[in-house]
């Protein structure tokens, strides 16, 4: 009969247990050098060529139902939202209107004290395609990635505030990771009195200020804007709400827990800024050298 | 008296192309992205624990590592997680095949039930090894709904081995 070949008896490659320990080997390999150390970037660009087409064919029945439900979307509800957007526009026109002339005037006060200009950014508009499936992070993809000019590290805000960093970048989309993911971190500033801070994502949909000291003056209520002192964010985008301080004496650190400021697991369109073209420079190196009694001289300018 | 293999009457030899066909097709159904929904099973874990049973010659855990490389990129997790994952999947599935096959399906499905749910918490424990959050226990019910599609999957699968080799048109049955 055809394909009745009598089973493998004495020739089967390697011994199981010689096969599982080389393959456990290797992806556990592949675990730490994809966690740790960040080698294998490349490599998943590669091979997510292979997967690309497959993935966007698995994308199609999602757009599918999310497009349908967009057209049957009541009168109703497309009319409220059509009279909020009017309102937003004309009280946004009447700002903008202003914005001009404060720029302008801005620009000059600027010259005249001989500050270095507040550059302007370029950003894309992307859409949410899909949230990551990886219940371990909060990422979703956005539909432009390199072809559209989008980098690894770029900010996302939306109308609200900011939503969170490109974190991966493939040909035709790519990964943002949210604010609220447990490993993103953003440096941030206290508006009422200018404390800095840096704002963990605690993985429930909220963030937290961490190493802020137990009697820190932080309020609920205080609004949290990014720093800008990473050299990623723009400076003052709005970030999030604190919502709670908890200080226990016995913690050398206050827990505050904070609210989102954009609608950082709700939203569809996107805007990534583009990379800050001049950030300041990072300050000279002081180089320590011993000399008998160690004197500290500045060695690099 | 001969004990009987009742799940596995004599089929035709399994053709290649269609477990590899259905694992890829399992792929493209774990690449449907559903978020965070729960109790959404794991479609390649599911198929390769199928094939591992039913041909521990055939398919093992070669198989078991590149189409878990290929989960890993398609949805975004880390690389390498359901790779080892199904690797170990692939072993067991090897190594429990000469038991499971004397089963019926509804006792194989409850035999699968334990390994699906392994490599869940294989994954699991990897993942928070490496820092991440604990997605919540919903994210389990997963397996209990792969070893329930277990059974509809026993006959699919099988499906075109239960073809006669010659058709005759003049045969009673």
């Amino acid at each position: 009969m055809v394909g009745h070949s009598p089973p493998p008896f004495f020739k089967r490659g390697p011994a199981p247990l010689a096969k599982l320990v080389f393959f456990v080997l290797v992806s556990l390999g592949l675990l730490v050098s994809d966690l740790n150390l960040r080698y294998l970037d490349a490599f998943r660009q590669g091979l997510s060529v292979l997967a690309y087409p497959m993935q966007m064919a698995a994308a199609t029945p999602a757009d599918f139902v999310r497009n349908a439900s967009d057209y049957f979307a009541s009168l109703v509800r497309l009319q409220i939202e059509n009279k909020e957007l009017k309102r937003q526009q004309l009280q946004g026109a009447e700002r903008l209107l202003r914005l001009d002339q404060i720029e302008q005037e801005n620009r000059h006060l600027r010259e005249l004290l001989e500050v270095r200009e507040r550059q302007k950014v370029n950003s894309v508009v992307a859409e949410i395609m899909y949230t990551a499936k990886d219940p371990f992070s909060r990422k979703v993809i956005l539909d432009k990635g390199t072809q559209a000019g989008i980098e690894a590290g770029q900010a996302v805000v939306d109308n609200v505030g900011v939503v969170g960093q490109i974190t991966r970048v493939f040909p035709m989309q790519s990964e943002l990771t949210l604010l609220t993911d447990k490993d993103q971190a953003i440096p941030v500033m206290v508006v009422r009195n200018g404390l800095r801070a840096v704002l963990f994502g605690a993985g429930n949909g909220l963030m937290e200020l961490r190493y802020l000291a137990a009697n820190a003056d932080v309020q609920p209520g205080d609004k949290v804007v990014t720093s800008g002192l990473d050299g990623v964010f723009q400076q003052g985008l709005p970030v999030a709400t604190v919502a709670r301080v908890e200080r226990d004496q016995a913690q050398a650190f206050a827990r505050i827990p904070c609210l989102p400021a954009a609608g950082v697991e709700q939203f569809s369109h996107v805007l990534v800024l583009g990379q800050r073209a001049n950030v300041l420079p990072r300050p000279p190196e002081v180089e320590v050298i011993n000399k008998g009694k160690g004197r500290k001289s500045r060695a690099r300018e | 008296m001969q004990p009987t293999n009742r799940s596995s009457r004599i089929l035709l030899p399994v053709k290649m192309w269609f477990v590899y066909t259905t694992l890829f097709f399992a792929l493209f159904l774990n690449y449907i992205p559903t978020g965070h929904l729960p109790a959404v099973p794991d479609f390649v874990a599911l198929v390769l624990a199928f094939w591992c049973v039913r041909e521990p010659l055939k398919i093992g855990i070669g198989a078991g590592f590149v189409f878990g490389l290929l989960t890993d990129i398609g949805v975004g997790a880390a690389l390498g997680q359901h790779a080892f994952a199904y690797v170990l999947l692939a072993y067991a599935s090897n190594e429990l095949a000469r038991r499971v096959l004397w089963f019926t399906p509804v006792e194989q499905a409850l035999h699968v039930l334990p390994l699906l749910f392994l490599t869940q918490v294989v994954m699991v424990v990897v993942r928070l090894l490496a820092g991440a959050e604990f997605p919540g226990w919903w994210m389990f019910f997963g397996s209990f709904v792969g070893a329930l599609l277990w059974i509809p999957l026993h006959y699919v699968l099988l499906l075109p081995q239960y073809q006669p080799v010659e058709r005759d048109e003049n045969r009673p049955i």
